[in-house]
């Protein structure tokens, strides 16, 4: 009994209800006889394609500025990298002249523009949130809120030239959703994408075992990005994020200086979310922008904390154990609600409890994740 | 001399009130730019003062102890939702159905209430956060009972229209027309004052009891109130007055006459006090002098044709208005109560109210049991005004709009008051009102002035959250510094500046 009282403690009651539960799905999912197959793929799908974004909260976590709720500017900086780049390959008929190849030129300009603004907003983000130390995740929300609200205008400003992004016979606006299936949609997770379009030597970008996809290119290049992280926490700049976050007397006692780490850590994490958002937006297959991004931030932070961090720890292991539990219950709660209840409404409902609730969990656990 | 010390007091009024002031600039901009009929303006202005102040004002309270802008008035919106939902599906109509409604709503809010005061006394120091996603699980919640629990484990009527065709959740948009749209606001002058009448009456009658029972002495106000209410009651006999109070609705003309006509009376009293009562105490009649001025000038621009014809035209909901009086006055006079007291010192300093024997937690849930049940009830009054809801939206924007409004207003995390929360709405949504057509003139675009405001509520709240936590930072580096001056071996630091 003591035994299972400590083991319960040490992974958090709500964590392990979430996972017992995630379980009791997959169980449920066989027993109705549903098509595994393509229940895993969409794990796998899924699993991906938000670990990038979840994986941006770890610089935030570590440098002490606690749950990023502001990767919402990373978020709209990637929005705006996409949007810019694929206006680009319109003017300069990309398509046309480099055909296939014109995907990834589009992608790397994506992500080019992409963090490039990324590093200079996360940079004031940073600057700002050293003046509200103490308060961060509060000021974050409805800075990341604004900043969604600001770019809906930007939006609906743009005058751009691609019939794709622009709404037909208007003067200026970009469309909610627009497709990127001419452009990099799929291109490094969907198999049928990378079988019509790309070379020979490139089929393994997304490869199909049985029933089973598998978005080889989407996993390399969250491997990377785990290694980037990696290599950067363990750098000696990381390391004194890390210690930054850590005790902040400590650290200045010691010479490091605690701002310019957070601010480092911030920008980090910003640069981070407008590639996830790329990432995102990639294998999804569309850009989504107006209010779409406007609860994304809750959903990265509930896939953390959810994975095991807390407002002062986190690691690579807690992004990849987060995200495939959160996203894996949405992924099988869809088919088997919709098998099950008839509720087709139901998993959005289940989330909206889930990552709200864990973020409270995890905040009464830190006593409101105040330092 | 003098005049340096006036421009240096508007400069400092001008940085305390800035985002006041800004806001005053963007809304008097946009509503010129949008060449908006006046008519068209101040109608809009009015009917959303009367929908939304309570709202606002429910936000007070929590203030008042210290635990911020409670973003978890979402939550008594969500009672409120409930109780009228049930009403609604029982068939209830009318004003018995509303008063039905208030009845099953106050009690599930005092719960919420409680709950939620739970909740932040486990997470002191980061209340607004946690109200924040506090009212997002709760909206999931809402959403699992309207969607899957009604008609899914809780057995309802299938052929009940408010139920989806097949049996299981709520439909997306609940309608009033014809059960209770308007049941507060047309309930008429004559009604109220009768409620009034009897209200004041029978506390009269457990007065008398008491002291027939020697356990209250009667005082002199007890007869005045009695009186005075009486007579009035009794002038609404007069036939040309009884028409006149028989109506709901209340002319904005005459409203603002009676209004000025009260103002004026005031500043009257004032002035005779001063001069008579307290004249040795030398207390400036400036003040009483202005302000009945003002009242004259005021009324005179009535006289103007253009909008004389508007105050004809425009008519303000009487109950509607006399609740948000209520609120006002009950914000008020809660300070001078023990347990308004015991807020506020709650508010300054929990550890001064422990030692004076406050019990801290208690109060903080009281507090916020108070705000969730008056947001509950504004929003039973938004709701009966406009006439039909949206199930799983009507409730979610709430929180962040009567923040957003009491903050333009020019409160803070730390100070709100009834002034702050009605200038608040009249600007926010006069905003609201205009933007649209200001989009148009300006972008050719009215979607752009829709997204603007929805903008600016986001940015409200975030600079002033900002401000209040760089303001809280600065005060804790400024009380470290003196505590610093000395280092533990007794020698003092180098001055930040060269020595010279």
């Amino acid at each position: 009994m003591k035994k299972w009282k400590a083991f319960v403690d040490r992974i958090g009651l709500p964590r392990l209800i979430i996972g017992l539960f995630f379980i009791f799905l997959i169980i449920s999912a066989l027993l109705l006889g549903l098509n595994s197959g393509m229940i895993l793929s969409d794990i796998i799908r899924r699993w991906m394609m938000f670990a990038i974004l979840v994986l941006a909260m770890i610089p935030g976590i570590q440098c002490g500025i606690g749950l990023n709720f502001g990767v919402s500017l990373g978020i709209v900086a990637g929005l705006m990298g996409m949007v810019v780049s694929l206006e680009i390959a319109f003017r300069l008929e990309w398509l046309v002249k480099y055909g296939a190849g014109s995907a990834w030129l589009t992608l790397l300009v994506a992500l080019g523009i992409g963090i490039l603004l990324s590093l200079v907003i996360g940079t004031l983000y940073g600057m700002l949130l050293n003046k509200v130390k103490g308060s961060e995740m509060t000021v974050s929300t409805y800075v990341g809120f604004s900043a969604i609200a600001l770019m809906n205008i930007v939006w609906l400003s743009l005058k751009f030239q691609n019939g794709e992004l622009s709404w037909p016979l208007q003067g200026s606006g970009l469309r909610n959703t627009a497709s990127l299936a001419s452009s990099f949609g799929g291109l490094l997770s969907d198999p049928d994408v990378v079988r019509n379009t790309q070379p020979a030597w490139l089929q393994w970008l997304a490869i199909k075992a049985g029933d089973v996809v598998i978005p080889v290119g989407l996993i390399l290049v969250f491997i990377f990005f785990c290694f980037v992280v990696w290599l950067f926490l363990h750098s000696k700049q990381g390391i004194a994020v890390s210690a930054a976050g850590e005790n902040q007397l400590f650290t200045t006692s010691s010479g490091i200086h605690v701002d310019t780490m957070r601010i480092v850590g911030t920008a980090a994490s910003t640069v981070l979310g407008s590639v996830g958002i790329i990432m995102y937006a990639q294998t999804y297959g569309f850009v989504q922008l107006y209010n779409a991004p406007l609860m994304m931030s809750f959903a990265c932070v509930a896939s953390i904390l959810i994975g095991g961090a807390t407002v002062k720890r986190a690691s690579i292991l807690h992004v990849i154990i987060g995200t495939l539990l959160f996203e894996g219950i949405l992924a099988i709660a869809l088919p088997v609600v919709n098998a099950a209840l008839k509720v087709g409404t139901l998993p959005e409902v289940v989330r909206i409890i889930i990552s709200n609730g864990i973020i409270l969990y995890a905040l009464s656990k830190t006593k409101g994740g105040n330092q | 001399m003098k005049q340096n010390a006036w421009l240096e007091k508007i400069k400092n009024w001008v940085f305390d009130n800035k985002v006041f002031v800004i806001f005053a600039f963007i809304c008097i901009g946009a509503t010129l730019v949008s060449e908006s009929p006046l008519f068209f303006v101040v109608d809009g202005v009015f009917s959303r003062i009367g929908r939304n102040t309570f709202t606002v004002l429910a936000l007070i309270i929590p203030v008042l102890a210290g635990m911020g802008l409670n973003f978890s008035i979402v939550i008594g919106a969500i009672a409120a939702q409930i109780a009228l939902f049930c009403t609604v599906y029982w068939g209830f109509t009318g004003l018995p159905g509303m008063l039905l409604t208030i009845a099953i709503t106050t009690p599930l809010a005092i719960l919420f209430g409680y709950l939620v005061g739970k909740v932040m006394n486990a997470m002191k120091g980061a209340e607004m956060i946690a109200g924040m996603i506090l009212a997002y699980f709760t909206d999931g919640l809402y959403q699992l009972l309207f969607l899957v629990l009604i008609g899914g484990v809780i057995p309802v009527d299938k052929t009940n229209p408010l139920i989806i065709p097949g049996g299981v959740g709520v439909r997306n948009t609940i309608d009033l027309t014809g059960n209770m749209k308007y049941s507060l606001d047309n309930v008429s002058m004559l009604n109220i004052m009768t409620f009034v009448t009897i209200l004041i009456g029978v506390i009269f009658l457990v007065k008398l009891v008491l002291s027939l029972l020697k356990k209250y002495q009667l005082k002199t106000s007890d007869y005045i109130t009695l009186g005075v209410v009486a007579a009035a009651y009794a002038l609404s006999y007069i036939p040309a007055l009884e028409a006149f109070l028989a109506t709901n609705r209340l002319r904005l003309l005459d409203g603002l006459t009676i209004g000025v006509v009260a103002v004026a009376l005031w500043q009257l009293f004032l002035l005779v006090k001063a001069i008579f009562i307290q004249r040795s105490k030398g207390v400036s009649l400036i003040k009483p002098v202005l302000g009945l001025l003002l009242c004259g000038a005021f009324y005179a621009l009535t006289y103007i044709p253009e909008i004389e014809k508007v105050l004809m035209m425009v008519k303000i909901p009487v109950l509607s208005y006399l609740l948000i009086v209520a609120l006002c006055i009950f914000n008020r006079k809660i300070l001078d109560t023990r347990i308004g007291q015991n807020m506020r010192t709650v508010g300054l300093s929990q550890s001064v109210a422990t030692a004076s024997g406050i019990d801290v937690d208690k109060t903080r849930i009281l507090a916020m049991i108070i705000s969730t049940v008056l947001a509950g009830w504004g929003q039973l009054i938004y709701l009966q005004n406009i006439g039909a809801f949206g199930t799983y939206g009507a409730h979610l924007q709430i929180g962040q709009f009567a923040i957003a409004a009491l903050l333009v207003g020019g409160a803070s995390v730390q100070k709100a008051n009834n002034k702050q929360a009605i200038i608040g709405v009249i600007l926010f949504h006069l905003l609201f009102i205009v933007a649209p057509q200001a989009g148009k003139m300006l972008f050719n675009n009215p979607q752009i002035g829709e997204y603007f405001r929805v903008f600016v509520s986001y940015g409200v709240i975030a600079l002033s959250l900002a401000m209040h936590a760089w303001k809280k930072v600065k005060k804790e580096t400024d009380a470290k510094a003196p505590k610093n001056g000395v280092l533990p071996n007794g020698s003092t630091p180098e001055p930040d500046s060269t020595p010279s």
